[in-house]
């Protein structure tokens, strides 16, 4: 189940190289099946740059400058320019994106951090010494995460008020984190039960404490999980609006919050909205190609290997 | 596997203070869950019983059911209830026969496949706000988005780019519009399940299938189309859980305007505008409900994707 594409197929080939084929199969057939999988690899291409579209098209109206950008037909050879980058960053019409950009950096850091820390003891306390019940303790953590956050908003602004939480970056800290906690058990779960049993205990026979064992089995052997699982986490907080536009207001605002400022903003800054979204997304972008493989994983809460 | 075996094994040996430290690595994590996620819900749940508008301080008091009254015949809660379920339905169902499809040509070995997953994968990863914006401002703009200049360039091959059709689609479809970005944005998050879950059939029995001369009709709707079923299940379930509670694409395209407000959307204005926090509570208070029911179709599938992940 978890084996990785390229395995899988290695695995297809060697299977059909044993069973001797092609069996009954004559030249024709096989000219046939290639042309197919050449047509059909053709509708792939074609259906991901069509997915693929808009976003290029984000990127090309945010290199044209704000009067190439807003034309009608499409001016697709129009001189390209960084200037829409330079004014949303130097911030020569409206506000600054920098203290935004750098909540969010923080936020998002800050939680990710925060989540490993609570997740990988309990991780360990689930799969590999497991507690009795596990299963159940695993399902409480799934059922907070399908719960609508928006039934619990109101409470979270009341009580932040009244401890003047409000609008600071360590409350928005504290709710990423219960955000991604779960997520991030699960997907730690499957990842450390994958590490073979024997090798843990083949440490601990050798002396080696419950600390050494982590530094020098657990954590090196689980680290391409805990990376994909920090990376999601970081994904999850960063792209967040709900919770950041009613609890942050002045100090403490998102770039998310941050872009919904050219919500109503018209075609004088078309150039400009798509070098804000493309700035912003960026961050995501590398995350989400990174952890590209473990992706999976955590979009589907750690249920699917 | 090997956790069970030893967890039944070492079960009778375990003294009491061995079955605390084993405990102890998880409560933390337990416990800030517990305070962080339970207490605000069972206080939405006690507010949504109270009669509480900020607007009047005044007027503060136990109300019984008047918030569910409320809810229940606000014209604009059940549109937003209506509006929620087309939205919720439409957008999974749509991007789930898209995802269906890709990952099957994805599935098939080709040219630059690795490529294109990669590409296909984006709109995936586009901050939600952004991605709104962009369909909102520069595809689905009437006077210079991508799809009315489209429509100018290929009637201007003709000679007739005056009389080209420009549609204002945010106007005349304002749901129209929010699904199509939000398809857009889910599609990959249904193909990536469905390829890791037609990535997890057993080839060699296929193979067997194929050498007995089954075609791929038949492989794939007696063979993949059963295997895919859990898979298609959860892609659908948790696509349902995260879309219900869209805010993002809703508040960005329409502002909820255009008969385009979903609850949570709803709920904000409510809570936001309105102030009334009783009705915002007990508007919460249903949806939690209603995504409960939701939910305990996902955790029946998860555990079934479990077990067999244990066999």
């Amino acid at each position: 189940m978890s084996a990785t594409i390229t395995g899988e197929r290695a695995d297809a080939a060697s299977i059909r190289r044993r069973a001797g084929a092609p069996v009954g199969r004559t030249a024709s057939m096989r000219t046939r099946e290639r042309r197919r999988t050449v047509s059909l690899g053709i509708i792939a291409w074609v259906i991901g740059l069509i997915f693929f579209g808009p976003i290029v098209w984000m990127l090309l109206t945010s290199l044209h400058s704000e009067t190439t950008a807003a034309t009608n037909p499409p001016n697709l050879f129009a001189p390209l320019t960084l200037s829409s980058y330079a004014n949303f960053f130097g911030a020569s019409s409206g506000a600054s994106p920098w203290p935004p950009l750098i909540n969010s950096v923080s936020m998002s850091l800050g939680s990710t951090a925060i989540v490993l820390i609570l997740s990988i003891p309990a991780a360990y306390a689930l799969a590999i010494r497991p507690v009795r019940k596990w299963s159940d303790v695993m399902f409480f953590f799934l059922t907070t995460k399908m719960l609508p956050m928006v039934a619990g908003l109101l409470p979270v602004y009341l009580i932040a008020k009244q401890l003047g939480l409000l609008d600071t970056v360590g409350l928005m800290v504290i709710i990423y984190t219960s955000m991604n906690l779960p997520i991030a058990v699960w997907m730690m779960r499957s990842f450390f039960a994958e590490i073979p049993l024997e090798v843990i205990e083949a440490a601990q026979v050798d002396g080696a404490g419950l600390l050494l064992t982590f530094r020098r089995i657990i954590i090196p052997l689980a680290s391409p999980g805990i990376i994909a699982t920090a990376l999601i986490c970081f994904i999850f907080s960063w792209n967040e609006l709900l919770f950041a536009s009613v609890l942050t207001s002045t100090t403490s605002y998102t770039a998310p919050v941050f872009l919904t400022s050219f919500v109503t903003s018209e075609g004088l800054f078309l150039s400009k909205v798509c070098a804000a979204s493309i700035a912003i997304s960026l961050p995501v972008l590398a995350a989400g190609f990174a952890a590209q493989d473990k992706l999976v994983q955590g979009l589907s809460l750690g249920a699917i290997k | 596997m090997s956790t069970a075996v030893t967890l039944n094994a070492s079960h009778q040996t375990l003294s009491r203070a061995s079955a605390w430290a084993r405990r102890a690595p998880l409560l933390p994590a337990l416990i800030f869950m517990i305070i962080v996620t339970q207490l605000p819900f069972v206080a939405t749940l006690v507010i949504s019983f109270v009669r509480w508008n900020a607007l009047y301080p005044n007027d503060i008091g136990f109300g019984w059911f008047a918030n569910y009254a409320a809810v229940f015949t606000d014209q604009a809660m059940l549109k937003s209830v209506i509006t929620t379920v087309i939205l919720t339905v439409a957008v999974v169902l749509v991007s789930l026969i898209l995802g269906l499809v890709i990952a099957i040509l994805l599935d098939r070995k080709f040219f630059g496949r690795g490529f294109v997953r990669t590409i296909m994968i984006a709109p995936f990863l586009i901050v939600p706000v952004a991605a709104a914006l962009v369909w909102k401002h520069a595809i689905l703009n009437p006077s210079y988005g991508l799809l009315n200049g489209t429509l100018t360039w290929i009637w201007g091959l003709f000679g007739h780019a005056a009389s080209a059709p420009q549609p204002d689609w945010v106007s005349s479809q304002p749901l129209g519009a929010i699904i199509a970005a939000l398809v857009w944005q889910w599609t990959p998050f249904m193909m990536l399940i469905l390829l890791a879950g037609l990535q997890g059939r057993p080839l060699d029995v296929i193979e067997a299938a194929r050498i007995d001369g089954a075609d791929e009709w038949q492989i794939f709707r007696h063979m993949t189309l059963p295997h895919l079923r859990q898979y298609l299940e959860l892609a659908a379930l948790l696509g349902c859980i995260y879309l219900v509670q869209n805010f993002d694409a809703v508040f960005t395209i329409t502002s909820g305007g255009l008969g385009t407000a979903n609850l949570p959307y709803t709920i904000y204005q409510t809570f936001f505008e309105a102030h009334d926090y009783g009705q915002a509570s007990a508007a919460g208070v249903v949806v939690v409900i209603g995504s409960m029911i939701i939910a305990t179709f996902v955790l029946r599938t998860v555990s079934s994707l479990l077990k067999e992940e244990k066999r």
